[in-house]
């Protein structure tokens, strides 16, 4: 009988592990909570390195899935449950399958930037996230800040949300810098006369071509890069947004008045999902994400047999590890319904 | 600026504060700084709302700034604090009031060093009891006397004369809140609105009329700093710290500054005289300077009492132009007319800033 | 007696590396063992963006955190004798260092490294 799978999650780990596993032959039901699949990525309209755009790239992917893939949109899994040698999976709306293996794709939630009080965000209107800068990019209208003005002046926050034991969160998210160097280069596209800042503890660009696009961002756009990380944000009279850091290379606390702060918002395991893992009773680790059986010999595996992780569920990653985790989840799941 | 941003943020920093029946220990220095603050802190409790408010004569400094200088060190400050715990006891209470920002901050250290580490409650307790025969119980409620007047700021407005508007324009006044450190900054949870947007003050200004101006550093310390001020040789830094607060407000044009600890008023009043003298700047219009007041104060101007018996004649700026500006009457002839009457003569007078002799 | 010296018009130009063998790292260990948490900074400059005492002087608490941990212990006494003590950085550090106990503990050690030449001393 044709073995039966369970996607939880359709971001594109989970499209992309469905797609391979139908391919491979098996059954497939992918379970999304929302109305559409696609995920963060819905959102976001350029990828870095390339600037590709976010949504082609969902598009391309969807294209790849067979026909035979049940797509379950609008279910929110509340229960998992391994019965002999299989699971039920079931939702909240009643929805339920009976699957051979389960695949967690279940993503990250994006930090909640409210959490750093003395950032302003949701208080102070020119102070927005990577999240909303990309809206905003998406939406094609003018590049304006909240007063409607052409920003003179705009910064970039690096680790917001991470690297943050005040806030709980020591990990790295990983693509945030290259993010926020994508995003500044856009930024000078849009409007070539504004100054941009970023201001970082390290720039970790470790994918490839991310060091180049780093230099371009120097060379082509002049973007100023300055070592020390936020303290405090606050707004003068005129809307813009006083950042206050250390310039750490110079050894002198600096002040300066931008016209948009975008605070790079880090990627967090979200508490619903959590909810889910304690019920299969998977241990997650310190940083909150999904622990792997081996995190170098088999980082699809968990501890327990016929459950598998995909993507940011398992940590921070960029939307092409995603893809490569996906296809070697899939691999990994075929391996053990052999 | 999005004020339901602020809102939310004021949700999740609210306290519970006693309704009646307080034990309130004065400050060490605030009755030589502004002496008619604690009075009508009082006064108000008293005969306006009613309560029940025991004015404690024994108690003594809570060795903040010695613990703060770091001349004190924990252990004394802990048995001294208990010491005061045990004449609320033996007066009957449970709800304590602190008049002092620095004194809720190290009331609350203690008592969460106490719950978190137990032993050294009973070890304070024997320190104690060896030293003085006294034993106590821990307060109930643990409250900043502007918290009281916080949870309180309606009634007092309704039962106000006056409120924070200019009289010819009925437009609201401008004010600037400034917060001593200790009261939320190193317990977010303990203050109303939490550290980075303490809501106890602006509260009080939005009841009574006026207008909250959020400036660029509005975080910043006043000065005092403890360190900056008694060591000579630093107080240029505390000169310095205000003076940043005041070229940063200075475009809001504001009204008055408020505030609710016993150094920042006068630090933030003595040194625009300082720096009047020093760079001939002064902040307010017309050579004013931006007057600076206790809460208490601000709540006795709306009530209607007398500005001199209140002691508004001891501030360095001058009160006059904002009294005008209310609409609350004074006498300028009896400004520096002793408690009998008596005149006390006139304090000299400064070079730039702006002096009202009578 | 004193020698005699030859004025060539020029000198001998000192070394201004940091010579870490040379330097005094018992100060890094003694501040170490009292507050384990001095190995945990990034050097990321929250603190001293945030502390008022930098506002006005050359005092960063980022950067004597790394004096100690380099040995270069040379005059660090008069720095570290600008802080106030006032804790606001400890409110901003993302690695939870525990900056005001550091400090303390550094300025200890400094004082009996001055008093006996050794920073083992119990105060
Ligand atoms: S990728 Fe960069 S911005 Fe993101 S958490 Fe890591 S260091 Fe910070
Ligand atoms: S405790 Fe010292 S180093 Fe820390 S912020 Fe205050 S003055 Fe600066
Ligand atoms: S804030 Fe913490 S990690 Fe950053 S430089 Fe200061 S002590 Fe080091």
């Amino acid at each position: 009988m044709q073995k039966h799978i369970v996607v939880i999650g359709a971001g594109p780990a989970g499209l992309e592990s469905s797609a391979n596993l139908s391919n491979l032959g098996f059954r497939v039901t992918l379970v999304e909570k929302e109305e559409v699949t696609g995920g963060h990525l819905n959102k976001w309209h350029a990828l870095f390195p390339s600037l590709a755009s976010g949504k082609h790239t969902i598009e391309a992917i969807v294209k790849g899935l067979n026909p035979g893939i049940k797509i379950q949109t609008a279910t929110k899994v509340t229960g998992i449950e391994a019965v002999n040698d299989y699971f039920t999976v079931s939702g909240h709306n009643g929805w339920q399958e009976k699957a051979d293996a389960v695949v967690l794709t279940t993503g990250f939630q994006l930090f909640d930037s409210h959490r750093k009080e003395e950032y302003g965000y949701g208080i102070y209107e020119n102070v927005i996230t990577s999240a909303d800068l990309e809206k905003q990019f998406a939406s094609g209208k003018e590049f304006v800040n909240r007063q409607g003005k052409k920003p003179e002046r705009v910064g970039f926050v690096h680790c917001v949300g991470s690297r943050d034991e005040k806030v709980n969160n020591l990990h790295c998210s990983k693509v945030c810098c290259i993010t926020a160097v994508k995003q500044a280069i856009e930024v000078k596209q849009m409007i070539p006369e504004a100054d941009v800042f970023c201001f970082y503890m390290d720039l970790r660009m470790f994918g490839r071509h991310y060091e180049e696009l780093y230099k371009q961002a120097q060379e082509k756009y002049n973007i100023q890069f300055i070592r020390g990380r936020l303290s405090e944000s606050t707004e003068d009279k005129d809307g813009n947004i006083i950042v206050k850091v250390e310039d750490t290379l110079l050894g002198k606390p600096l002040r300066i008045k931008v016209g948009l702060l975008v605070l790079m918002a880090g990627m967090e395991f979200p508490p619903a999902t959590k909810a889910l893992t304690n019920m299969l009773g998977l241990k997650n680790v310190s940083d909150g994400f999904i622990q792997p059986l081996d995190e170098v010999l088999h980082s699809n595996l968990t501890e327990i047999p016929g459950v598998f992780i995909a993507g940011t569920c398992s940590g921070p990653k960029s939307v092409s590890d995603t893809m490569a985790d996906a296809r070697s989840a899939a691999l990994a799941v075929a391996e053990y319904l052999k | 600026m999005k004020l339901e941003g602020k809102r939310l943020i004021w949700q999740e920093y609210q306290k519970e504060i006693a309704d009646d029946h307080y034990f309130y220990a004065r400050s060490c220095i605030r009755q030589t700084f502004f002496p008619g603050a604690e009075a009508v802190f009082v006064k108000i409790m008293k005969d306006e709302l009613g309560k029940d408010i025991h004015d404690e004569q024994h108690h003594t400094s809570c060795t903040g700034i010695g613990y703060h200088a770091d001349v004190v060190p924990f252990d004394t400050t802990m048995t001294v604090i208990a010491r005061q715990f045990a004449l609320m006891t033996e007066a009957g209470y449970e709800n304590y009031a602190a008049s002092c920002v620095t004194s809720f901050g190290l009331y609350t250290e203690v008592l969460e060093t106490w719950h978190h580490f137990p032993e050294k409650e009973a070890q304070v307790r024997e320190f104690l009891y060896k030293a003085t025969g006294r034993e106590f119980n821990k307060p109930k409620n643990l409250a900043h006397a502007s918290d009281i007047v916080y949870k309180f700021r309606h009634q007092i407005a309704a039962k106000a004369k006056y409120k924070l508007i200019d009289k010819n324009t009925g437009e609201p006044l401008k004010v600037v809140e400034h917060i001593g450190c200790h009261y939320s900054k190193m317990f977010p949870h303990k203050g109303i609105g939490g550290a980075e947007y303490p809501y106890v003050l602006s509260g009080m200004i939005e009841a009574w009329g006026g207008e909250v101006i959020d400036y660029p550093e509005r975080r910043h310390c006043c000065g005092f700093g403890f360190r900056q001020y008694i060591v000579q040789a630093n107080r240029g830094f505390s000169l310095s710290c205000s003076k940043k607060k005041f070229d940063s407000m200075e475009p809001y044009q504001p009204d008055m500054i408020i505030t609710n600890c016993p150094g920042c008023p006068m630090f933030l009043d003595r040194w625009q005289y300082a720096l009047s003298e020093m760079e001939g700047k002064t902040y307010g219009k017309n050579n004013n300077g931006i007057p600076v007041f206790t809460y208490e104060e601000v709540a006795g101007m709306i009530m209607g009492y007398d500005p001199w018996k209140i002691g508004l004649q001891l501030h360095q700026v001058s009160a006059e132009p904002l009294l005008d500006k209310i609409g609350i009457p004074y006498d300028p002839l009896s400004k520096f007319k002793g408690k009998n009457g008596e005149d006390l003569g006139i304090p000299e007078t400064p070079n730039y800033l702006k002096f009202y002799a009578d | 007696m004193e020698k005699k010296v030859k004025n060539f018009g020029y000198s001998v130009t000192r070394d201004r590396q940091i010579d870490f063998d040379a330097n005094n790292h018992d100060v890094g260990k003694i501040v170490a063992l009292a507050e384990p948490t001095l190995h945990l900074c990034i050097s990321c400059g929250t603190c001293s963006a945030t502390c008022t005492a930098s506002q006005f002087t050359e005092f960063s608490l980022r950067q004597v955190i790394l004096l100690v941990r380099r040995g270069e212990t040379k005059g660090l006494l008069k720095e570290v004798s600008k802080c106030m003590l006032c804790g606001k950085c400890q409110l901003v550090c993302p690695r939870n260092v525990s900056t005001r106990n550091l400090i303390i503990q550094i300025s200890r050690a400094l004082c009996n490294h001055e008093v006996s030449g050794s920073a083992m001393l119990k105060p």
